[in-house]
């Protein structure tokens, strides 16, 4: 098999790679957010449901959740699978494991915030729902970023654990790939792509956190 | 008028009695400084007044509002809206300042008068300029507080204050935070609030700064005031506690 068709084929890989990345940031970072507002609830309830939630997300293997979803629906509710299924049973597996990482880091960012600024916006006129908009989230925003950077990171390399129930990703198609060629090559492609999606995702938090450098 | 009346305040936290039945008011246009020993309640007082703490027992209003009072043995604070209201007469300086370190200087004035109250944006901002001006801080405007002194941080959050257009102002320990060539920076911006008539309540350990500027002068030591009298007064007081307390500040540490 000629080189450029190795690489067309892995780099289609990298697409699902890169979709997986996406969708899971963008439902898991507000997800986590609201799980961190149950962690600190008032009500006891909500706070123990949350942190069952998040001990057992972080307590047990993604590999084995992502299978739990995907053949979950066969074995406990006797439905038949459909092809499309584990594409969804990807994104909900990880967009559920997480976004109970990122509650966690809201969690510290928003505790670590002075008491001073809730009472100053209180005596401002400030609501509670305006304080945390406004005054709050901005701060947090900022004070969280590093935390944030490293999940990404490491939610650009798990992405590759979603070739346990069989999608075509980076990972998946490099393997492929490399048993039918019997060559190392296409490992080096997927490594060096892995590596470069994860230099990029540096340098974009590297510029978020330098846009974030105008208060301290 | 009476803009803020407190009556017979009770505040305990855990099972320490900070406060034991406090009451004074402040009419309008008046200084008033409290004065006391580390520990005497100076500070929850205000905490109390300004409502970040809640008080135990006792009532207290602002402009003959109540804000709390007692029912069936319990504190009642007025319903929301109301106190929403109530909360619009008065502001409060802290000691460390809190202001918003993402917010530029003039943000720090305008986004509650804007975001908050819906006021008109061009008269905030004008306004805004205003005090910043009047604080010798117009070339400040677009700074973030990182880049402020402790002294121009104190400017800061009395304007910030001012901006919502108080009918009395709270200080809480103005100079505690500052080394004593700001303190007098500090002093001099409250003293020109004082020739505005602008109604204030300061707490403070700046003995002369608070015989200078005060109408009247409150002691207070163990949770109880101990003395509420002219600044005349309580120099010439004979009061044992009060005594001793002026004699350790002139005598040093």
């Amino acid at each position: 098999m000629p080189i450029s068709i190795i690489l067309t084929k892995i780099l289609e890989g990298m697409g699902v790679s890169v979709l997986l990345f996406a969708v899971t940031l963008v439902f898991s970072l507000p997800l986590g957010l609201l799980i961190s507002f149950g962690r600190m609830s008032k009500y006891s309830i909500l706070r123990v449901i949350t942190s069952v939630y998040i001990s057992i997300m972080r307590g047990t293997p993604l590999m084995l959740q992502l299978m739990v979803i995907y053949f979950g629906p066969y074995y406990i509710f006797g439905l038949t699978i459909s092809p499309e299924w584990k594409n969804f049973a990807a994104a909900i597996s990880f967009v559920l494991n997480y976004a109970a990482y990122f509650a966690e880091i809201y969690r510290a960012g928003i505790e670590s915030m002075p008491k001073g600024q809730y009472e100053a916006a209180r005596i401002l006129g400030y609501s509670r729902a305006q304080t945390f908009v406004r005054i709050i989230f901005p701060q947090v925003v900022k004070r969280i970023l590093p935390p944030v950077t490293n999940e990404t990171i490491t939610l650009v390399k798990d992405t590759s654990l979603a070739y346990t129930i069989g999608i075509l990703e980076m990972f998946s198609t490099a393997r492929a790939l490399a048993s039918a060629e019997a060559s190392m090559l296409p490992f080096v492609f997927a490594g060096v792509l892995y590596y470069i999606l994860n230099a990029v995702v540096a340098a974009v938090m590297v510029k978020i956190e330098k846009k974030m450098n105008y208060f301290r | 008028m009476k803009v803020l009346e407190m009556k017979h305040i009770k505040k305990t936290f855990d099972d320490l009695e900070v406060l034991k039945d406090i009451s004074f008011d402040v009419s309008e246009g008046e200084v008033v400084s409290i004065i006391g020993p580390s520990g005497s309640g100076k500070s929850t007082i205000l905490r109390c007044a300004t409502m970040l703490e809640e008080i135990d027992g006792g009532e207290f209003s602002y402009l003959g509002k109540r804000a709390a009072w007692q029912e069936n043995g319990r504190t009642v604070y007025a319903p929301k809206g109301e106190l929403r209201e109530i909360r619009k007469n008065f502001g409060l300086v802290f000691q460390s300042f809190n202001l918003f370190p993402h917010y530029s200087v003039i943000r720090n004035l305008t986004d509650a008068p804007i975001n908050i109250q819906k006021r008109d944006k061009t008269e905030v901002y004008k306004e805004a300029r205003d005090l910043l001006a009047q604080m010798g801080l117009s070339d400040k405007e677009n700074a973030y507080p990182y880049q402020l002194s402790g002294g121009q941080s104190h400017r800061v959050a009395i304007a910030r204050a001012l901006a919502l257009q108080p009918k009395i102002l709270f200080f809480d320990e103005p100079t505690s935070a500052l080394d004593p060539e700001l303190t007098g920076e500090v002093l001099k911006v409250i003293r020109s609030l004082t020739e505005r008539r602008m109604t204030m309540v300061i707490v403070t350990h700046e003995m002369n700064f608070a015989r200078d500027i005060s109408d009247r002068m409150i002691f207070m030591d163990g949770g109880v005031i101990v003395e509420d009298c002219t600044p005349e007064e309580m120099f010439a007081s004979d009061n044992e506690r009060l005594r001793g307390f002026l004699g350790k500040l002139e005598g040093g540490y």
